[in-house]
């Protein structure tokens, strides 16, 4: 599930903005300033992808793909409701508390590692909020998509020109957290990789099993070292959506 | 999946997500093995840590664990599924740009776009209407598109033709037959299919006033085609779009009759469908039983269905 949504994803946002350039008098539809967008998408880009002058066909694939990315969503939103997964993407207050450590570790301000389960609160925070955009972006879509015959869904986002700008944001959102995310996993390392597709972690010697975060003592357990040096690895190790 | 009621327990079902990613790839049925492999380790590794002081473990984030040698197994196979896959999802990728084109587009997508208008139009609402606005949020709409309406418009020889299903003339209209008839204002939503919208005010005639006035045994027609008088730019909506309450024949834009660049003297205007498909200088309309061939923009590439 997380994996099909790499390729599928890659080609929802492809097929994405060869919509968006169709209309290269009024790019900036959804209401921003010129100067911002310019300068997130120069003319190169749109040359080098052959994003312009594609409408048809990223019509097509985006309405045809679509269908893949949202119903993968649903089998993993299904999955996470089954499983109680669900839980590993939304933080508890304890959680919360341990954020300003992972982050003041992160940018190196401090060194000693924060509390790590399987996912530190803020890979939680993230990994939660990119489901949630995932939920937004299918929505947001099927707004755009039948405005008429689905107009009180339109009508949540604000309208469609909102739901546009809803989408479009939520796109560019996916984008940010992919360069985050794949610098993060090639932070991580190569184990930390190979647990993302196995879904085991080889461990060094003497290290102890580690918990989840969902289970409090973990939170609460200080310095347990096999732990806490792993916190530095593994950055990622289990499925957004 | 098996073990399920373990991960209740202990939600940790997301590395069984990490599982199911290396399935993906693979699909179910490898996740499934994995999880019974990791399984049978619970066993099998009381025995083997006994008897292994110095071997390395594995372990997954429910404190299952695995001996080294079965982890590297696994990892192997993970990363053949995964190849697999990879080269699968790149096969899967050239052949459908290399499929034959069917309209401007790969046969596939084509048909993909004929399954999607089947879903819609099986679950069309009659009664779901745009949103209408206030004529003070609407204005003058730009000009995009003359193809079609290139020759100067003769308004002396212009008539508007109704055609039926064998292709006899069912009857000739000018403007004033047009004009009797019941107008109707309806400031709506105008959206292109490149992207921009434009609340703009329409005025004229509900289609199927039209067709209930003039022509009611042609009420139940499949299909509308509808055509310029120089027969260039086509388009046809099925029935269903056509006889909506929000479809018109529309004769004025901004309480102005319609200037030429915007479709005069008549053009369809329909917010259930997008501008494409909302033809401007109409000459001719077509009842028919088939979907009518040579539709503009379809054949440039584009959905036919083209809803909202």
């Amino acid at each position: 599930m997380h994996w099909i949504n790499f390729p599928v994803l890659t080609v929802m946002i492809w097929s994405g903005l060869r919509i968006y350039w169709a209309d290269r008098r009024d790019p900036f539809g959804v209401g921003i300033g010129s100067w911002h967008w310019f300068n997130l998408f120069p003319d190169w880009f749109n040359e080098t992808l052959g994003l312009e002058r594609r409408l048809a066909r990223g019509l097509a694939f985006h309405t045809n793909f679509g269908w893949f990315f949202a119903i993968n969503g649903l089998v993993f939103a299904l999955y996470l409701w089954r499983t109680g997964g669900w839980r590993n993407f939304v933080p508890t207050a304890a959680d919360i508390r341990t954020i300003p450590a992972v982050l003041l570790h992160e940018f190196k301000i401090r060194k000693e590692p924060p509390p790590q389960g399987k996912y530190n609160g803020v890979q939680q925070l993230s990994y939660g909020a990119v489901l949630l955009m995932g939920f937004f972006a299918v929505m947001s879509g099927f707004a755009i998509y039948r405005p008429t015959q689905l107009a009180p869904l339109t009508a949540v986002f604000g309208g469609y020109e909102s739901a546009r700008f809803i989408h479009f944001w939520v796109t560019i959102g996916f984008m940010v957290f992919f360069v985050v995310h794949l610098f993060q996993v090639a932070r991580a390392g190569v184990g930390n990789f190979l647990s993302m597709v196995t879904g085991f972690e080889l461990l060094g010697p003497g290290s102890s099993v580690p918990g989840s975060l969902v289970e409090e003592d973990v939170v609460a357990r200080d310095g347990v070292a096999s732990v806490a040096e792993r916190a530095d690895t593994s950055e990622s190790e289990g499925a957004t959506s | 999946m098996n073990g399920g009621d373990e991960m209740d327990d202990d939600g940790v079902g997301v590395d069984g997500a990490a599982v199911d990613g290396a399935g993906v790839d693979g699909a179910a049925v490898d996740g499934g093995e994995i999880d019974g492999a990791a399984a049978d380790q619970d066993v099998v590794v009381d025995s083997v840590s006994v008897r292994s002081g110095g071997h390395r473990e594995t372990a997954d984030l429910n404190g299952r664990t695995l001996p080294e040698d079965q982890y590297r197994s696994l990892s192997r196979r993970s990363f053949l599924t995964g190849g697999t896959a990879v080269v699968g999802a790149a096969v899967g990728w050239r052949w459908l740009h290399q499929r034959p084109a069917d309209d401007r587009i790969p046969d596939v997508l084509r048909a993909g776009h004929q399954a999607n208008e089947r879903i819609w139009r099986t679950i069309f609402r009659d009664g779901a209407e745009a949103p209408t606005f206030d004529f003070a949020q609407s204005s003058a709409m730009r000009v995009n598109g003359r193809h079609g309406i290139e020759s100067p418009l003769d308004v002396e020889t212009w008539e508007l033709r109704v055609v039926g299903p064998e292709g006899e003339l069912l009857g000739t209209y000018d403007l004033d037959d047009l004009r009797t008839l019941p107008q109707t204002e309806m400031t709506v939503e105008h959206k292109c299919i490149e992207g921009w919208s434009h609340i703009v005010t329409w005025g004229g005639v509900v289609f199927s006033d039209f067709v209930e006035r003039f022509h009611p045994d042609q009420a139940d027609a499949p299909f509308v085609g509808l055509s310029t008088p120089d027969n260039e730019y086509r388009v046809g909506l099925e029935r269903d779009a056509m006889m909506h309450s929000q479809t018109m024949l529309t004769l004025d834009l901004q309480r102005e009759p319609l200037t030429e660049d915007h479709g005069a003297p008549v053009r369809l205007t329909t917010p259930l469908k997008y501008g494409i498909k909302q033809i401007k200088r109409i000459g001719t309309i077509e009842f028919a039983t088939e979907q009518p061939e040579d539709d503009f923009w379809t054949t440039r590439g584009y959905d036919w269905y083209a809803a909202l």
